[in-house]
């Protein structure tokens, strides 16, 4: 159990992470002030939640890794989060359609897990569930304007959701530790979460005017660990300076 | 004007502090509509806990006196020092006025 369970919360912590180190990649960046901190703000969301699930996970493995050394002293194959999280930041537009994809994804899923017989994971999912819900609101807010904006915004958009759309069957393809993890009520059966996450979506894509792409059956495999090419230069960023200088503080 | 105007409407942020307090002016921030304008005031103004509700108007909406007429505006307050309540007496029994 303590195995599966530990796969489990690095699924759902990485996801948390390598987002939240994505959309850090805007700062500076982003097309106005106010997006520049809207951005920020729900990276620092994401690394939070991230810090509770892998301390958790880390207790969970019980061979001493705190949540730095999960975060900063794994190579890629040994990452868990869904491929989708890792994809290039792109144009705003793609950046915006990746967000509210997790975001859909990322509330059915905490909804789920805030009943939790876990207790320990369905208090993280109760706080993370109150950020979810803003993020969603931000970033479906967004594609809503963006698809049904200017031409050139719904060409952006719909060129995003295009290309994204094919990572987003890996959310609900289960697998081993999927099905132990729903057995013993710790999560939610990933059929169970599909349905909500696709009427959520559907309703923004609706609102934004935006064609749903077709589904591919294809499924992508970042949660056991095989990824696109793009999650290689993100940790090589993000863990560069723990593995010069191990074990660094501020 | 032959460019176009690319840039978001301006609105001003209002923030109550806390429940039971008025609405305080915070600044400004830029927006495409008035909906986002509250999600923007709430990640810039809001980030360290500082209020409990937000209110945001379009700074075009906001009516404002012109300075040039400061003078016959506020002038004639400056020498009706009666307004102020200086002239009374306290008792001593009365505290913390």
């Amino acid at each position: 159990m303590n195995a599966a369970l530990f796969q489990y919360l690095l699924r759902l912590g990485d996801t948390s992470l390598v987002l939240g180190q994505r959309l850090g990649e805007w700062i500076g960046h982003a097309p106005a002030l106010e997006e520049d901190l809207g951005l920020a703000n729900l990276s620092l969301d994401l690394i939070g939640q991230a810090r509770l699930l892998l301390t958790y996970a880390g207790e969970v493995e019980g061979r001493g890794r705190d949540e730095d050394a999960l975060a900063y002293f794994r190579n890629e194959d040994e990452y868990r989060n869904l491929t989708l999280a890792e994809q290039p930041n792109g144009d705003f537009a793609q950046t915006i359609v990746r967000q509210c994809l997790l975001d859909a994804w990322q509330h059915e899923v905490y909804t789920a897990l805030s009943g939790s017989s876990d207790a320990r994971l369905a208090g993280i999912a109760a706080k993370s569930l109150k950020e979810t819900k803003y993020h969603l609101r931000y970033s479906a807010g967004w594609l809503v304007r963006l698809g049904d904006g200017t031409a050139e915004s719904q060409r952006r958009a719909q060129r995003a959701l295009d290309e994204l759309w094919r990572f987003t069957a890996e959310m609900f393809v289960a697998d081993a530790v999927d099905a132990e993890i729903a057995a013993a009520g710790i999560g939610p059966p990933l059929e169970s979460i599909a349905a909500g996450w696709v009427e959520r979506v559907s309703a923004v894509l609706g609102e934004a005017k935006l064609v749903r792409p077709t589904d591919v059956p294809y499924s992508w495999h970042g949660k056991r660990g095989q990824h696109s090419e793009h999650l290689g230069y993100l940790l090589a960023e993000m863990q560069s300076l723990q593995r010069a200088h191990p074990g660094a503080q501020w | 004007m032959s460019t176009v105007d690319n840039e978001w409407p301006l609105f001003e942020v209002f923030i109550r502090a806390r429940a039971g307090l008025e609405h305080k002016h915070a600044g400004s921030i830029h927006a495409p509509d008035a909906q986002m304008a509250i999600d923007h005031a709430r990640d810039v103004y809001t980030r360290r806990q500082e209020g409990v509700s937000i209110w945001v108007v379009p700074s075009t909406q906001i009516v404002a006196s012109d300075p040039a007429d400061a003078d016959a505006l506020f002038e004639p307050a400056r020498d009706k020092i009666y307004r102020h309540p200086t002239f009374y007496a306290i008792p001593d029994e009365v505290k913390n006025l």
